[in-house]
């Protein structure tokens, strides 16, 4: 395959939807009102197991206003589903503390929500477990972890040969539960007539809910329409169809008129999904001069009794290092919580965060710069299947990194510099996160105007898919960008995959060039434009299906420097740089937002975020913005993202790997070495809080 | 329910509104102007800035019963007609918004930051409270800080506001 390099691909286009968002036009879902509208508040369990025993409506039904309490002894019957969590107010069971027992309807949101704060639920509770620990005796092997993964991998034998290794780091990381928390909360509005179902629906993937909504309301997809045209971010929350957007289906059908619902902050913490906690142990063994001969990786994380989520925690230590020996494991515990599910690089972010952080102990115990002893375990191939990595450049990332930060004269002396009342200190990680394309359709249009239309499903959560796709369009059809519009965002438009997995651009991207390569022949072959126009379409099922076997993964450095206050013990981070190697960029400025996005929240990861369970009640504590802490604009200071241009021939048509999530991986492991350096101080359980520090 | 006269944008609007309800709430269910966005309705994000007299609030903890003879100005009311205000441009052109769910809010909140500036209000991290503030990113930052940006635009949001600042 060889990759297209034309004019406008690799060029800083303003997002084409920019006018819209900084005047306010763009509509998110929430902002749509049909006639008849009614406002719909979610009512939570308050115990986190057990069972509804009844709940008593009367009170509720009179405040005027409200049109309709629903639960699970009236709600509308859904079909069967496998993901228990969507067969909402479908039984009395209660799985975890802030499930969806029941939702009030009113004229109002102000009525609804007094309602929905009204109902007295009486429970039959039973006693909970949510504590994670190692030694549960729940925990088990699941038959595969997330995106299709094996659960466990093994090669030669590492005990012997950690055994035999002259330099050994065996070290235990733990990560919190983490909350996505986009801006946008979740929001549907969810709208009934004899065409079936219209969704205005805050989500990353139209067509994926569209064929959940169908099935679970026992319809055609054909009668099923997801409207997205504007997400307020989603960083994985938003990409799988959960239980509020049933939950707004199945109060407008009950109360058979159009329905919002908004998913209340503090709500999100429950019904939205979240990163899992972790416990991972990593042993690394190595010879004198620091080749690995031996990694083994083992996670140990969480799900609901209700739906199995097993995060792919140890797969990046699977091709991150060359050493004959390996083993990667997970173990999962179900607990009485909510469900874990996707949130930005599901898996790599904690599983980097303790690979790359035991590395740095790697290096220290044997004497190596950090630098180079990543240089020095570079792999050949794919340390574990084999297969040619179809580019790898973290070499170049690192050497790159290491010139632009100044990491030449670096005293690897932990505590060692002091300024003022500020210990400094630097540190370095890698970043790594797949190349995934999914079989996606699109269509292209010649108008009879002599404009272009190019319509697929994808969706814009923030990344700038609609500003790239315009430019891919452009180039494959030889015109510029302010003759094609592209649109998405609608289930009506040819299906394609999510924005998720940062496979966006590549899956979306591969069917606009197909779709309108098709046109250019079809224009080629007719001659003169017909007064209808011409349209053609792809769908890129085989192409995918027929990939030649590669590994692909994107790679970046990371470089952090920090300032620890000796007398508060604050840690700061002063600057971070990233280098990346992501195939080619389509657009420097927008892909500039993502990289750097995607580090301040792995900053934000390092330093602020933490969902602590209350075990006597079997919840999340920290429930909303105040006590959730996410890094604010005084906390991110020098952020700079570059990147080394890669000519990956193994791809797709453009030549791009994803690049909506590997800037969080390695950050949280770059800070925690740097704050290492500063203070000698070795953080092995996120977040980096100052009491952590103070000694 | 009590009958008022919202000035907005500089249109007025007379509106009949629940004595509960927010000015948040008001705009965006009543009045369909839904520039201004709720992230938290709780006071904790700024995404639902604008500016009362000038001023930047929080508008989903302001009751809209308390706004009577009050002018108020929402994203929707910051360009003038068809030119965008500079600060728009300047979101724009620096690419300081990925999601744009934030952006409302960092707009008008940066509007009545420049104003509170130039009016000499000192913040946190200004080192002499008795000279003319310099807005340099420090100072931007300090007083951007009650507008979270999930996405992390900060840093373009500082380099955006800067540029106009200067
Ligand atoms: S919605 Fe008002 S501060 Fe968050
Ligand atoms: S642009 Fe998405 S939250 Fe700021």
């Amino acid at each position: 395959m060889t990759t297209t390099a034309r004019p406008y691909v690799g060029t800083a286009l303003d997002r084409v939807e920019g006018m819209e968002k900084v005047t306010g036009r763009a509509r998110y879902a929430y902002e749509h009102s049909p006639d008849e509208l009614a406002y719909a508040v979610p009512v939570q369990a308050s115990i986190a197991r057990g069972e509804v025993r009844a709940i008593d409506v009367q009170a509720a039904l009179t405040i005027p206003g409200v049109i309709a309490i629903i639960w699970h002894r009236n709600a509308p019957r859904l079909a069967p589903a496998d993901n228990a969590e969507l067969s909402v107010l479908q039984s009395a069971r209660v799985a975890y503390r802030g499930q969806y027992i029941a939702v009030a309807v009113a004229e109002t949101l102000q009525a609804a929500g007094e309602a929905a704060r009204s109902l007295s639920v009486d429970y039959a509770g039973e006693p909970h477990d949510t504590e994670l620990r190692a030694d549960h005796p729940g925990l088990y092997r699941p038959e595969k972890v997330n995106a299709g993964y094996p659960t466990d991998s093994e090669h030669g034998d590492p005990d012997a040969a950690m055994e035999a290794a002259p330099i050994r780091v065996d070290a235990t990381y733990s990560t919190p539960a983490e909350h996505n928390n986009p801006m946008e909360p979740h929001a549907t509005v969810a709208r009934w007539d004899a065409d079936g179902l219209t969704l205005y629906d805050s989500t990353q993937g139209a067509s994926a809910v569209r064929a959940t909504l169908a099935a679970l309301f026992t319809m055609p997809p054909a009668n099923v329409r997801v409207i997205a045209s504007h997400v307020g971010g989603g960083f994985g929350s938003k990409g799988q169809p959960l239980a509020p957007v049933v939950l707004a289906a199945l109060a407008a059908k009950h109360v058979t008129r159009p329905v919002k619902l908004a998913v209340p902050r503090q709500q999100m913490f429950a019904v939205t999904g979240y990163r899992t906690p972790t416990i991972q142990r990593v042993r690394l063994g190595a010879d004198v001069d620091g080749r690995l001969t031996a990694i083994v990786h083992e996670a140990i994380e969480q799900c609901s009794t209700i739906r199995e989520f097993a995060e792919q925690t140890t797969t990046p230590t699977r091709i991150m290092y060359a050493a004959p020996n390996r083993r990667t494991t997970h173990r999962v515990v179900k607990l009485d919580v909510p469900t874990p599910s996707w949130m930005r690089a599901p898996g790599e972010a904690p599983g980097m965060f303790a690979l790359e952080s035991a590395m740095d102990e790697l290096a220290i115990a044997c004497g190596i710069d950090p630098v180079e002893l990543r240089v020095r375990n570079e792999p050949d191939a794919d340390p574990e299947s084999g297969e040619p990595f179809s580019s790898r450049n973290l070499v170049a990332c690192l050497r790159e990194g290491a010139r632009r930060f100044g990491w030449a004269d670096r005293d690897p002396t932990p505590g060692a510099r002091l300024v003022g009342r500020t210990l400094i200190g630097t540190g370095v990680a890698a970043s790594t996160y797949p190349a995934y394309r999914s079989p996606s359709q699109a269509s292209a249009r010649l108008e009879p105007d002599g404009r272009y239309t190019v319509r697929i499903a994808a969706t814009d959560i923030g990344t700038g898919a609609r500003t790239v796709l315009t430019q891919i369009a452009a180039d494959a059809l030889r015109t510029s960008p302010d003759r094609v519009t592209v649109e998405i965002g609608d289930s009506a438009l040819p299906p394609a995959t999510l924005a998720g997995g940062s496979m966006g651009t590549a899956s979306w991207g591969t069917a606009v060039v197909r779709a309108c390569e098709a046109l250019r022949e079809q224009v080629s072959r007719s001659g003169d434009l017909p007064s209808a126009g011409l349209e053609a379409a792809a769908d890129t099922k085989e192409e995918i299906g027929a990939q030649e076997r590669f590994s692909r993964h994107a790679f970046g450095a990371q470089f952090a420097e920090v300032g620890v206050d000796v007398d508060t013990g604050e840690a700061r981070v002063l600057r971070l740089l990233g280098v990346f190697a992501a195939g080619r960029i389509v657009n420097p400025k927008t892909a500039r937002s993502q990289f750097i996005g995607g580090m301040t929240m792995g900053l934000s990861t390092a330093l602020f975020e933490e969902s602590l369970m209350d075990r006597e009640f079997g919840d999340y504590l920290n429930r909303d913005l105040a006590q959730y802490h996410v890094a604010a604009c005084a906390d991110v200071r020098d952020i700079e993202a570059v990147w080394i241009e890669e000519d990956d021939p193994h791809l797709n048509p453009m030549g791009t790997k994803g690049i909506g999530e590997i800037g969080i991986v390695g950050t949280a492991a770059a800070i925690a070495n740097a704050v290492h350096h500063a203070t000698g101080i070795r953080i092995r359980d996120l977040p980096i809080r100052l009491d952590k520090l103070l000694r | 329910m009590t009958d008022m006269l919202l000035s907005i944008n500089g249109d007025e609007y007379p509106v009949v509104v629940d004595t509960r309800e927010t000015l948040l709430d008001t705009l965006r269910e009543r009045l369909d102007l839904t520039g201004a966005k709720k992230g938290c309705d709780h006071g904790q994000c700024g995404a639902c800035t604008v500016l009362v007299d000038g001023r930047r609030v929080k508008s989903c903890l302001t009751l809209t019963v308390t706004l009577d003879d009050r002018e108020i100005t929402t994203v929707e009311g910051l360009a003038d007609g068809d030119r965008p205000h500079p600060l728009q441009a300047a979101f724009i052109a620096h690419d300081a918004f990925q999601c744009g769910y934030c952006t409302p809010g960092q707009l008008c909140s940066a509007v009545g930051m420049l104003a509170e500036a130039a009016a000499g209000w000192p913040s946190v991290v200004t080192e002499d409270v008795c000279a003319e503030p310099v807005l340099d990113e420090e100072e931007i930052r300090e007083r951007m800080s009650g507008n979270l940006c999930r996405c992390g635009a900060y840093v373009n949001i500082v380099a955006a506001i800067g540029e106009v600042a200067r």
